[in-house]
């Protein structure tokens, strides 16, 4: 397992940051899924443009509406802060295993942008809004316009992720994330995974955000079912029948750990486990 | 579990692992001599193929290259020598065609590893694709072949009932014929796959050649279970004698059958070493490990028992199909053959036991933790299982009325092999009771009534291990083809130093097994002196007397054995010693860790440094007729192997929406003798089982039709962890072999070999409701779902 040659480079700026990024460059936060894909050889960038050095990156701000967390925040801080919401905070406690989420960063893990990731799914339910940076300035980007495709996000060459917001939780919101994993229970990547947010007053649902992974081409919301479910009192039946629309706009994709019809089950599945504990969660 | 720091059956913190744990455990890859060269291979990108041309010289020219080799290069060296070839070896480079993806194809010498790699990227291989033999049964009946110059792709088929009478084979047949005719009798088939494995010892495989030739000996580190083995494989390959060639293994980081072969890059660095004059490294990817080490299993069969409808079973057939891979390595054809020893389990049923090997375009296979038992044992107990769900008896009585008698003295097994020792009943009926069977049937139930999926599997399972005497080496078990007619003994040097500390040299190769403590609490519970003054070393072909290695659980019962009768002659010699210098008879001597003393008269003693240093100060020991120093070295040839048992038990829950399964529950009774240390048993049980559930859970070498490997990276060959397992409780009964001295049967595969079908049992159990009958491994969530969703039509 030995990458082809590459350049490396560490700046100790953002903006030394941005001088180095170019066609063929890729920005490296904590590597977990880089790394691989180089020593493979699946993946050959010319430089690797490591942001790891870069000071004011790795912290958890709270801005009163909303918090931010930075570029080289870990899948472990994020788990474990208290100030993430429930859906991106579970996806990040089962990102991985203990090493990887000790080194790996939430904004790596959406940058990569994989079909199966946890995290993704959470962030897409959370409304998270993506804080992309260039030279040329500042992007923000919703998490609903951020995922393209399999392994491709909306980030342009000469950008870096920098941060991502999510709107803190406020009275009657709940989330939550459940996923299978590869390895059955929630180890490993997703199978399927859904998260969901919820809003709740007066004893029915006011706003919903659901989001699947593992299933189709690229981590996305369900929106059929945030349809679906407001305005119901997020009954048990409510929330079943709305998992019912978790397909549409969804083109299921077969692979190793389940077929299409299967993938296609789960998705209603773990959408309805994930409505029904984001309701708990409120 | 409480820690003693002496003796037999203490928990003795193992040896090993402070090296281990603080990183100062050498491995092959550690070694990297002044002037070391890198290996890089090309390998083949397709299953089956011609080679029309192979383009080296963009990697001839590239940055640091040394040296580009291909097959034209080292095919006056022959194919890749192994123990066991029935029909076709290994070429060490592929000739003229490829058989399998990762087919070694040329070999890259570099200054680095990088550019070793980069310049095999370069190797322009013309291929011209043939069709790709992957399906077993296509394998036993199609014309296409994956060797053309064979008849067929059947290697050997072995059958048994018993084993090598085929008069006696067509009474069993005719026998179970009229069993099932009776109008009285059940028949049940169970159709299931015992699917590819890709083992992932955590250590992947690495090899230092270098080549002395003012000296003429070739140093070899190497990652092997065999390092004589490969010694030998070594000195016949390039014509030298044993004794130029001097191979290490050191630290090894899990074998489990993987590094129980000799390998083509072993030699072809040997090769390197001697052509260039340096220094030759490599060291296996993880990448392209299932293409350039073994892969195990991977048998398609039909499991048929037929008996009453009260539990008694007249006769239990099995057909299969074992996937051999596209070459024989060491053992390939041979490993079906150990699971036909114990195709009969624990019971004394006719047995009609059949499994066919045939070549595919895949990877070989040979042995894997287990090699062929797991996968005898998965039928039989599978099927058994079948037949008591049909008839409506309790699994654990079906078993129980089907098993030998308990027995001392050897008895003859169906399959015509004679068992050491057993007792079957008081085992299960062990587990019965640690368990609390009749309660978890209890809660079972109750879960049941609650609409969840709760299961319970039960198994027994035989194993023969420590394959011996030598005279098995008319069936292969030697190392023979490597110019080393040596056959399956254990051997080992016990030597009391002038200082009165003791080294023992053992022919093992451990790969993590803890010998280095086991062998100390065998060498001090005879000499008395404590395991801290013993050093055990093993895995070194000068430093050990002819070894055999570590492999199919055979190290304690021979080379353990052989260790305590050694450390038994020198205890006798001391005894000797200190009554000479005692004015004393040797039979009233008693040995302790301080030394030697008179029984009855503690005050007459001396001390080991005394009695060491009359060994090597030889006229001290006067007129005596005692020979100078203080050291044996035993070759033990034991008359049997040695056969273990056990039970296991699952209990399990599936997700009745999404198929995944749970364990809830995971218990062993398993009697593999006298234990010596409980401590290292109860981990070797841990890793078995462990391994087993992987193979029933999660994990699968999957080919597809054009014989690509869809699983070639641990990303889609998910390997077991700890997350994702229960608390094992394991227990034991004791039922000493009378096979060697200290009555120790193996343990290191009767985890794997008991495990995978307790899984499935459980798993069957618990979609009983359903009419789950059989679901094919691995049991990953999407196959238990399609499994529910068909029963519920």
């Amino acid at each position: 397992m030995y990458p082809r040659q590459f350049d490396y480079v560490a700046p100790g700026s953002l903006d030394e940051a941005f001088g180095a990024l170019g066609d063929t460059s890729k920005v490296m936060a904590g590597g977990m899924s880089l790394i691989p894909l180089m020593k493979m050889r699946l993946f050959s960038p010319g430089t690797v443009v490591d942001i790891g050095r870069i000071g004011g990156l790795d912290t958890i701000d709270d801005h009163g509406d909303h918090i931010s967390i930075g570029a080289l925040v870990r899948h472990a801080e994020t788990a474990s802060s208290g100030a993430v919401p429930t859906a991106l905070a579970t996806a990040a406690s089962l990102t991985g295993d203990v090493q990887v989420r000790n080194r790996g960063t939430t904004c790596g893990a959406l940058a990569h942008a994989d079909v199966a990731a946890d995290q993704p799914a959470g962030a897409l339910a959370c409304g998270a809004v993506m804080v992309a940076q260039s030279a040329s300035g500042t992007r923000e980007i919703p998490a609903s316009e951020f995922f393209v495709d399999a392994l491709t996000s909306a980030l342009h060459h000469d950008e870096i992720l920098t941060s991502v917001k999510i709107p803190k939780a406020g009275d009657g919101e709940g989330s939550a994330y459940d996923k299978l994993g590869r390895r059955g229970g929630r180890s490993d990547y997703a199978v399927a995974g859904a998260a969901a947010w919820v809003k709740k007053s007066n004893g029915s649902i006011e706003a919903a955000r659901v989001a699947l992974t593992g299933v189709g081409t690229k981590p996305q919301l369900a929106d059929g079912v945030a349809e679906a479910l407001v305005g119901t009192d997020g009954s048990d039946g409510a929330v079943e029948a709305a998992a019912d629309r978790a397909l549409e706009g969804v083109t299921v994709l077969e692979d190793l750990y389940g077929s299409e019809e299967y993938k296609s089950h789960l998705a209603k599945v773990y959408v309805t486990r994930a409505v029904k504990q984001a309701l708990a969660n409120i | 579990m409480a820690m003693t720091t002496s003796a037999l059956g203490g928990s003795v913190r193992r040896r090993e692992d402070p090296a281990l744990i603080q990183g100062s455990g050498l491995y092959t890859d550690d070694y990297t001599p002044h002037g070391t060269s890198y290996v890089a291979f090309a390998r083949s990108p397709l299953a089956h193929a011609k080679i029309n041309s192979i383009d080296t010289s963009a990697a001839q020219a590239a940055d640091g290259v040394v040296a580009v080799y291909t097959h034209d290069d080292v095919a006056h060296l022959g194919d890749l020598l192994a123990q066991v070839v029935v029909a076709k070896g290994r070429p060490l480079l592929a000739n003229g065609e490829v058989n399998h993806v990762g087919e070694a194809v040329a070999m890259v010498v570099a200054e680095s590893v990088a550019q070793a790699k980069d310049a095999a990227d370069m190797i322009d291989v013309d291929y011209d694709p043939l069709p790709a033999v992957i399906d077993l049964k296509e394998a036993l009946a199609s014309d296409n072949l994956v060797h053309a110059d064979l008849e067929s792709n059947v290697i050997v088929p072995w059958e048994a009932g018993p084993f090598g009478d085929e008069e006696a084979i067509a009474a069993t047949k005719q026998t179970i014929a009229d069993a099932k005719a009776r109008d009285d009798t059940v028949t049940v088939s169970v159709e299931a796959v015992n699917q590819k494995l890709i083992p992932v010892p955590i250590e992947p495989r690495s090899v230092v050649a270098e080549w002395n030739g003012g000296y003429g000996r070739f140093r070899v580190h190497s990652s092997s279970q065999v390092p004589h083995a490969l010694m030998g494989a070594i000195k016949t390959t390039f014509g030298l004698n044993a004794n130029d060639v001097h191979v290490t293994a050191p630290e090894v980081g899990g074998g489990f059958g993987v590094k129980l072969n000799v390998y083509n890059d072993e030699i072809l660095c040997c090769f390197a070493a001697q052509q260039l004059g340096r220094p030759v490294k490599w060291t296996e990817t993880r990448r392209e490990a299932p293409g350039s080490s073994i892969q195990g299993r991977g048998w398609v069969g039909t499991a048929t028992v037929t008996g009453t409808k009260d539990g008694e079973i007249l006769g239990y057939e099995l057909d299969a199909i074992a996937d051999m891979g596209a070459y024989e390595q060491n053992f390939t054809a041979a490993i079906p053959f150990l699971g036909l020893f114990v195709g009969s389990g624990q019971y004394k049923f006719p047995t009609h036991w059949k499994a066919t090997c045939v070549f595919t375009n895949t990877m070989t296979t040979d042995a894997y933790r287990g090699a062929g038992r797991p996968e005898a044992a998965y039928y039989l107990e599978r099927v058994i299982d079948a037949y008591a769900r049909e008839i409506e008896v309790d699994p654990v009585q079906v078993r129980l009325k089907n098993f030998f008698e308990p027995f001392d003295e050897a008895v003859v097994s169906p399959i015509g092999f004679a068992i050491d020792t057993g007792d079957y009943g008081n085992n299960l009926e062990k587990l019965v009771e640690v368990s609390g069977y009749e309660d978890l049937k209890a809660e079972r139930d109750a879960a049941r009534a609650e609409g969840r999926h709760v299961g319970i599997g039960i198994t027994t399972y035989c194993e023969v291990c420590g394959f011996a005497p030598t005279a098995l080496s008319e069936l292969g078990f030697s190392w023979a083809t490597y110019g080393l007619p040596a056959g399956f003994y254990g051997t080992s040097l016990v030597r009391i130093n002038p200082d009165a500390s003791v080294t023992v040299i053992t022919g093992t190769g451990p790969s993590g097994q803890g010998h280095q403590t086991t062998w100390a609490q065998l060498v001090s519970d005879r000499l008395g002196i404590p395991t801290e003054r013993i050093r055990v070393i093993h895995g070194d072909t000068e430093e050990s007397p002819m070894g055999i290695g570590t492999f199919g659980s055979r190290s304690l019962a021979v080379d353990g054995s052989a260790t305590y009768d050694a450390a038994e002659r020198v205890a006798a010699k001391a005894k000797n010693i200190a009554a000479h210098l005692l004015e004393a008879s040797a039979d009233d001597i008693e040995l302790d860790a301080d030394g030697a003393s008179v029984a009855g008269s503690p005050d007459s003693s001396v001390d080991w440094g005394e009695i060491a240093s009359a060994a090597y100060l030889p006229y001290r020991l006067g007129e005596t007729e005692i020979e100078g120093g203080l050291e044996s070295h035993v070759i033990f040839d034991a008359p049997n192997a040695t056969w273990p048992f056990g039970a296991h038990l699952a209990m399990v829950e599936v997700d009745g929406e999404t198929g995944d399964v749970k364990i809830l529950k995971y218990m062993t009774v398993d009697d593999c003798g006298n234990v010596v240390n409980p401590m290292i048993v109860a981990g070797q049980v841990h890793g078995g089982v462990t391994q087993g559930i992987g193979q029933a859970l999660f994990e699968e070498s999957i080919y597809d039709e054009s014989g690509n490997l869809l699983t070639g990276s641990l990303l889609d060959y998910p390997i077991p962890a700890a997350a994702d397992l229960p608390m094992f409780e394991t227990s034991h009964t004791v039922t000493p072999t009378n096979i060697n001295s200290i009555g120790a049967k193996g343990i290191g595969e009767a985890g794997t070999i008991g495990s995978a079908q307790t899984i499935v049992n459980a798993v069957v159990d618990a979609l009983e409701s359903l009419g789950v009958k059989h679901i094919d491994m691995p049991l990953r969530p999407k196959r238990v779902w399609a499994a529910m969703q068909e029963a519920r039509g």
